[in-house]
């Protein structure tokens, strides 16, 4: 019987913390210990009740299929799971995830992965045969909504099993300890990924529990998020009407939500998303070019609810970039860096210059500006050509505020 | 029969000493409270005329008068109280309906005193509002689902076109507005105080079913115009001056009846200003004769957004009754952009006092089940819900947000922001403060300009109170509050109200 599941409760767990992420954009791989390397420079920043890294581009091997990462509180737990995974999913191959010893890893649940596709959707959920699915991208778009339900179903009605990681080619590897020790438990030395977001936990509140650790993984996305939201209550009821379910009780599942809601489900765009989630001040608002104020006062008005507002500083991973964005007020740290084809995020600079120590660039970026490194992968770009962020950013650049809203 | 029918209610106390017989108690007051003696050059004061409005004591220049509660001559008796023999009495007396003027007085629970709001320690740090930006901007209006995508007509994107239409929105730079009060029985100088106050803070008003009278045309971006049973002053122009309508169904103080403007309030510029003849009176029916059902409504939202273009949101007044949350609903599916719940302490002119303390429920539970029935059939945030019905500080409208509530209407407070002392008399046309009256002795008394200062002064106030506290909360903006019960807390309540708020009690952590 392991306990550390057992603590999955109605309690939210707020909690500070250590971040950091790195991305080769030219796709190019390497192995876990940069990054592990890195998170320990910021061992204080955490107190041993969580941490854990997301990594993508690590199963190449499988990377059509959905790399399901599961914790078991028990052999009982994941039986059940199995015949029920076989009835939903074709499953490729399925395996424990290797783990090393680690004295300072106690109590840890039963870790596997599983490659999976869904059996046919359309018989298997009800609610998608509404959708209208008439080609190849409809099926892909509802076989990923299918998946999102599936997983947030799967994990707000289990107390003894839970979904990790549900993306594909990448992987959340997480626990109780610090960062490092779940690191080396995990063997990630062992894993080559190009992007690579980790995190130290220090939860305001003693209980740390495996689910509950660092990054949050939901399909593709991988958040590892440091603060604490105070419009947690709001968030959560924005994405709750549209029909997620919040089981981890944390804020970072809350914002993993958002994202997912607001890239994936609305379509917008990713070099709108912090005028969203860290949007502009009113007043800084009427200050934009008068033909497209209009467009980001009503983004502001409908998306109200999806502000995010309390200190925090975010990175986001996913399968085309990795993203990171502070509070509006900057009430968290974060650092970014770029060396050659390399960059990099983190709380502290520290632990960039652990791992790269002369960047060919440094900077702190505002509250509310977004960092965002893309994989240079070709036609994967998100286009920027034809926003109206562009537009803003031509906009300022060629007036007073020339460092003012500037997209990296 | 000797019946106890002169007891009076309040004690007027005069201190001969430093009374210097100036009679501005006599000029003060509208209820021939105070008399001149001549032969003895003295002030002879009668109780029972009292109303206890304390206009005397408060402009008495050498502090002489003190107007006290009387106690009660009746014999104690906790089941029949003075107010029940009282009524009787005066039932017997009369055979009337008992009449009673603003909200109710009654005991009951309070939840307002029994919700505590949260702040941040250590883990979050607490904004400074003098220091750090703090918005409490606030749109009401209908919102859509999602956002639609742009797409630009040139590739410089010099005119990018946006494919969802927000629909007309109401920008209020706090979530606070002015209740509906027509003008009749509230004074013209009341109105164009609040109007004028409305207007310079960037908030709105609501004319209620007076009709909106010509001086305050210049006002109208700050406006919704009220469309009632009575349809006073209602026409295309009318409906076109405002920057939004509302439809009034109900009001919290009396749910389920009309209204009635006696004759004699019934002056020249009411008269024009509601359209009808002068000294009629004006009789608001308890239903709307067009609508006898929720299709009817939906009729009549569409009939006002087709003569306005669909240029202003148009909102739907309904008092908080039992079935409020279903109500609600229908009322978003019958295409309102906006829903006001008025909650049964809501204020009045008049109205019968069995009614008023009897009929509707509290307007934070009816607040917190209309929200989540509207979430649970998805349609909340698809409109902007007002509240109304006691509201009396900003630490209420704070706890109103974190409930749901897009933004709150104040009527009560801001009569007594204009000197209201809540007699409770609106109903005799007689107020001496110069606001429930037509009497143009009286009403001279509030002046426009001031009334709208002190308006004016108690948003400044309570928008500084509420950015304090969303500060301290570690929130910068006000929509980060709406809805977010997480930051509430109940105090001596039972599991069954903490479940219809829908929130932890205090001492529970997330």
């Amino acid at each position: 019987m392991n306990l550390n599941l057992k603590y999955k409760s109605g309690y939210r767990v707020p909690s500070g913390c250590a971040v950091f992420g790195v991305i080769n954009e030219s796709g190019r791989v390497f192995n876990g210990e940069m990054v592990i390397n890195a998170i320990s420079m910021m061992h204080d920043r955490s107190n041993g009740l969580g941490g854990g890294f997301a990594a993508y581009g690590i199963y190449p091997e499988f990377k059509d299929y959905y790399a399901l990462h599961l914790f078991f509180d028990d052999s009982l737990a994941r039986k059940e799971t199995e015949v029920f995974f076989q009835k939903v999913f074709k499953i490729k191959y399925a395996e424990d995830i290797e783990t090393g010893k680690n004295n300072n890893i106690k109590n840890p649940p039963i870790i596997a992965r599983y490659f999976v596709v869904p059996k046919n959707i359309i018989t298997v959920s009800e609610e998608l045969k509404e959708l209208d699915i008439n080609n190849e991208s409809d099926y892909k778009s509802a076989e990923e909504e299918f998946m999102a339900r599936f997983v947030t179903d799967f994990n707000y009605g289990s107390n003894n099993a839970f979904i990790i990681s549900s993306g594909k080619n990448m992987g959340v590897f997480k626990g109780v300890g610090y960062p490092e020790d779940i690191g080396h438990f995990y063997k990630l030395d062992n894993y080559k990924g190009y992007l690579w977001t980790s995190h130290g936990r220090f939860p305001t509140n003693s209980t740390g529990w495996w689910g509950g650790a660092h990054p949050f993984g939901f399909l593709n996305w991988s958040v590892v998020h440091n603060g604490e939201i105070s419009s947690y209550g709001t968030n959560k009821r924005f994405v709750n009407d549209y029909g997620y379910k919040c089981s981890f009780s944390t804020d970072t599942e809350v914002l993993t939500y958002l994202f997912d809601l607001l890239v994936r489900k609305h379509n917008i765009s990713i070099y709108l998303i912090n005028y969203i989630l860290a949007s502009p001040l009113w007043s800084d608002i009427e200050l934009f070019p008068e033909e497209i104020r209009d467009i980001f006062k009503t983004l502001r008005i409908i998306y109200s609810r999806a502000l995010v507002n309390g200190p925090f500083s975010i990175i986001v991973g996913n399968q085309d970039y990795m993203y990171a964005l502070n509070d509006r007020i900057k009430l968290r740290p974060l650092v970014a860096a770029k060396n050659k084809d390399y960059s990099f995020v983190s709380s502290e600079e520290s632990s960039i210059r652990k791992v790269c120590p002369s960047p060919d660039r440094v900077w702190f970026p505002d509250g509310g500006e977004p960092v965002l490194f893309l994989l240079n992968k070709k036609g994967k770009k998100p286009e920027i050509e034809h926003s109206p962020v562009e537009y803003l950013n031509e906009y300022f650049s060629s007036n007073m505020c020339k460092d003012k809203q500037k997209v990296v | 029969m000797a019946l106890k029918l002169n007891q009076s209610e309040f004690e007027i106390h005069r201190d001969e000493q430093k009374c210097i017989s100036c009679q501005v108690c006599v000029r003060q007051c509208s209820n021939d409270v105070h008399e001149y003696d001549e032969d003895n050059e003295s002030i002879i004061s009668d109780n029972i005329k009292c109303v206890g409005c304390q206009r005397c004591e408060t402009l008495c220049p050498t502090g002489a008068i003190r107007i006290k509660q009387r106690e009660s001559e009746f014999k104690y008796n906790y089941n029949w109280s003075p107010g029940h023999l009282k009524n009787i009495y005066k039932q017997a007396e009369t055979g009337g309906v008992i009449l009673t003027g603003m909200g109710s007085d009654k005991p009951y629970t309070i939840y307002w005193d029994h919700i505590l709001f949260n702040a941040s320690q250590v883990t979050n740090p607490s904004i400074d509002p003098l220091r750090e930006p703090m918005e409490i901007k606030t749109f009401i209006g209908r919102k859509p689902d999602k956002i639609d995508l742009y797409k630009s007509s040139g590739k410089n994107m010099k005119n990018p076109v946006f494919l969802t239409n927000l629909g007309p929105q109401l920008e209020a730079e706090i979530p606070v507005l002015f209740s509906a009060m027509s003008y009749g029985s509230i004074s013209l100088n009341a109105v164009k105080s609040i109007s004028r106050a409305a207007y310079e803070f960037g908030t709105f008003y609501n004319t209620g079913e007076g009709g909106l009278h010509k001086d305050l045309k210049k006002y109208s971006e700050s406006t919704i115009v009220q469309v009632a049973s009575g349809r006073f002053g209602v026409d295309k122009d009318y409906l076109n001056s405002g920057a939004a309508i509302e439809i009034k169904i109900g009001q919290g103080a009396k749910p389920g009846i009309g209204g009635h403007l006696p004759g004699e309030k019934v002056n020249y510029e009411v008269s024009t200003t509601r359209m009808i003849p002068e000294g009629a009176d004006a009789i608001s029916p308890a239903p709307h004769h067009d609508i006898y059902s929720i299709e009817d409504l939906a009729q009549l939202i569409s009939a006002l957004k087709e003569a306005t273009e669909y240029k202003k949101p148009v909102g739907v007044k309904v008092s908080a009754v039992h079935n409020i949350a279903p109500i609600a609903s229908g009322i978003v599916r019958a295409g309102a952009d906006f829903i006001s719940i008025d909650g049964f302490r809501g204020g009045t002119g008049a109205a019968p006092q069995v009614i008023r303390d009897n009929v509707g429920i509290p307007i934070e539970l009816a607040l917190a089940s209309v929200d989540i029935r509207l979430r649970e059939e998805g349609i909340r945030h698809n409109i902007s819900l007002l509240v109304a019905g006691s509201i009396r500080s900003s630490s209420d409208v704070i706890k109103a947000i974190a409930l749901g509530a897009d933004a709150v209407y104040i009527g009560t407070a801001a009569l007594l922001a204009l000197g209201c002392h809540l007699c409770q008399k609106c109903y005799t046309s007689k107020c001496n403060w110069g606001i429930a009256t037509q009497d143009p002795y009286l009403t001279k008394r509030l002046n426009p300009e001031i009334g709208a200062r002190r308006l004016y002064n108690l948003l400044t106030a309570w928008a500084h109170e509420i950015k304090e506290m969303l500060g301290g909360a570690g929130i910068n903006a006000i929509e980060s509050l709406r809805g977010n019960r997480e930051h509430l807390r109940g105090i001596g309540l039972s599991e069954k109200e903490l479940s219809i708020l829908g929130i932890k009690h205090a001492g529970e952590a997330w």
